[in-house]
């Protein structure tokens, strides 16, 4: 379990690094941690791998933006219901279900303000059970998935010292 | 002798330069190095510790403070002294805050060594031991610590080299530059001999928290031995603080007494700042401080592994951050061998010998890099060791 968890906090920090790597790094046997990144990848622990991009970078245009939306529970299904038909479309880049002044959080990616005004009032606002939306759109980011996106800390050490 | 040098008090002429300070001006010239040379985390200090500064400088905290520091910083210290090490001190008479562990030091030895008087200072050591001694006007005695005895400092060790002039023992647990931890009956052994003897230990223990392998045991701690050990501790390396320079001391009232008298001339107190950031580091530094010795620990197992594999023997470090690999296999010499790995693959470690006579054979690599710095420096060893055989 104790290594599971220390596989899991370097493949969250890069998930490039090999077997070979960790095991060097947790001192356990390289086919032992294959092992059992195969696992925690089948029991879903480890649900993909991504490489963080920091489109800003890009001459592409992307918008992004929050959804505040207000919805009314269902019997026995609660939010899910409604949640499940919010992230199933693929603008829908994350759904978190809040407490405090609304239910869901949508974070929403498109090519222009526009397209996603357009989904807010066509397929949000209009969704049943939906009572209301509030649309926020991110003006700059940050931090995105705790890594400061341009750190302005350098190394700053003397090359030798005692 | 030319110009000036006549001038210079003849303790500080005869002091020779430093081993390090060579191959810094060396190494700063060339670009592209990765630097395994660095005595100092890699991390920068974490950010609740750097707020704290920043407010505190927002509200006006820019006045000395009391010599002996800030009685809130040492009242925490008293309190986690109590709690990791079960020993009590006195906030008041029994602690003081100095600029780093550096400037302790040269406290410790100034406030008890006598012209003449003989320290024992086990081998490979910390650059200053050697050369504060002298400042001091003590006689440096060292002791060698070999790998096949895992660097380990022995009551056998002391118990020879003794003479009617020693008045001091140096300890430094965990070890720079050699990452050797010293085992609990080892020091057991040494405070019997050093009772018998009615020696001071002067305990630089700067890098406890930093063990890996058992519990670190305090030599202040041990029965008999808080009295008459000067135990030596800071904040930049369990926090990685080195540049803001806190240190303390803790030990009995007439040493602190003594080394607060000569702090309160030449340093007056430490910077107020970090101080109120060094409060900060133990009200709230705890978290950050054990995420960052895990990363140490993963870090020194894969420095270990890579330098034997390379066929550099290196003994496996208990604490600190250095790994300390034998180097005679390759037929060079510390220096040389530095030296050509520095110019030809572009790596910057440090000679043993620059630690003492003892630490020939070696060279110190210290493991507080980024890991794809680190891994990137051991490929290149790697290539120009087998370039080199």
């Amino acid at each position: 379990m104790q290594t599971d968890k220390a596989i899991l906090e370097l493949l969250e920090q890069n998930c490039k690094v090999t077997p070979e790597e960790i095991a060097a790094l947790l001192g356990v046997d390289a086919r032992e941690v294959e092992r059992r990144i195969e696992k925690l990848e089948k029991n879903g622990v480890i649900s993909g791998y991504q490489a963080m991009i920091n489109w800003d970078k890009m001459e592409e245009q992307k918008v992004n933006a929050l959804i505040e939306v207000k919805i009314t529970p269902q019997r026995e299904v609660g939010f899910d219901a409604v949640a499940e038909r919010i992230y199933r479309f693929p603008e829908v880049h994350s759904v978190h279900l809040m407490s405090g002044d609304y239910d869901l959080a949508v974070f929403l990616e498109g090519r222009t303000m526009k397209e996603v005004a357009q989904f807010v009032s066509s397929r949000l606002a209009t969704m049943e059970h939906v009572l209301s939306t509030a649309t926020h759109f991110v003006l700059k980011s940050y931090k995105r998935h705790g890594r400061i996106l341009e750190d302005k800390e350098k190394e700053r050490r003397l090359v030798v010292s005692p | 002798m030319s110009g000036w040098q006549k001038y210079l008090n003849s303790t500080v002429r005869d002091i020779p330069p430093s081993g390090i300070r060579r191959f810094f001006n060396l190494a700063a010239e060339m670009d592209d190095v990765i630097s395994l040379g660095v005595g100092e985390p890699d991390f920068v200090t974490p950010w609740n510790i750097r707020e704290a500064c920043v407010y505190a400088l927002e509200k006006g905290y820019t006045n000395y403070t009391a010599n002996q520091g800030l009685p809130a910083l040492r009242q925490l210290l008293s309190i986690y002294l109590k709690e990791r090490y079960n020993l009590e001190y006195h906030s008041q008479r029994e602690l003081l805050v100095t600029v780093g562990v550096s400037e302790a030091l040269d406290l410790a030895l100034r406030a008890v060594v006598e012209p003449g008087d003989e320290v024992l200072i086990p081998e490979p050591c910390f650059v200053s031991y050697v050369p504060c001694t002298a400042l001091a006007g003590g006689k440096a005695v060292p002791l060698a610590t070999k790998p096949e005895n895992n660097f380990q400092v022995t009551a056998e060790m002391v118990q020879q080299a003794i003479t009617p002039c020693t008045k001091v023992l140096f300890l430094c647990n965990p070890n720079n530059p050699t990452g050797a931890t010293i085992n609990k009956q080892n020091l057991l052994e040494i405070s019997e001999v050093v009772k018998q003897h009615d020696l001071i230990v002067i305990s630089d223990e700067i890098y406890d928290r930093l063990t890996y392998t058992g519990e670190h045991t305090c030599f202040a701690s041990l029965p008999g031995m808080r009295e008459r050990t000067i135990l030596l501790n800071g904040f930049s390396k369990t926090y990685a603080m080195t540049g803001w320079r806190v240190g303390y001391a803790a030990s009995n009232p007439d040493f602190i007494a003594a080394m607060t008298k000569i702090h309160q001339y030449t340093m007056l107190c430490a910077p107020i700042t970090a101080q109120m950031a060094a409060v900060e580091a133990l009200q709230n530094g705890r978290r950050a401080m054990l995420k960052m010795v895990e990363q140490y620990d993963r870090r020194r197992r894969m420095v270990v592994n890579a330098f034997n594999e390379m066929g550099l023997a290196c003994f496996e470090p208990g604490g600190a951050f250095y790994a300390f690999p034998d180097i005679t296999s390759t037929g060079m010499g510390s220096e040389e061998f530095a030296e050509a790995l520095l110019k030809e693959a572009k790596v910057a470690v440090i000679p043993g010998n620059a630690f003492g006579q003892s630490g020939e054979g070696f060279v110190r690599c210290s493991y507080a890099t980024s890991l794809a710095d680190l891994t990137e420096a051991l490929k290149r060893i790697a290539a120009f060791v087998s370039r080199i055989r």
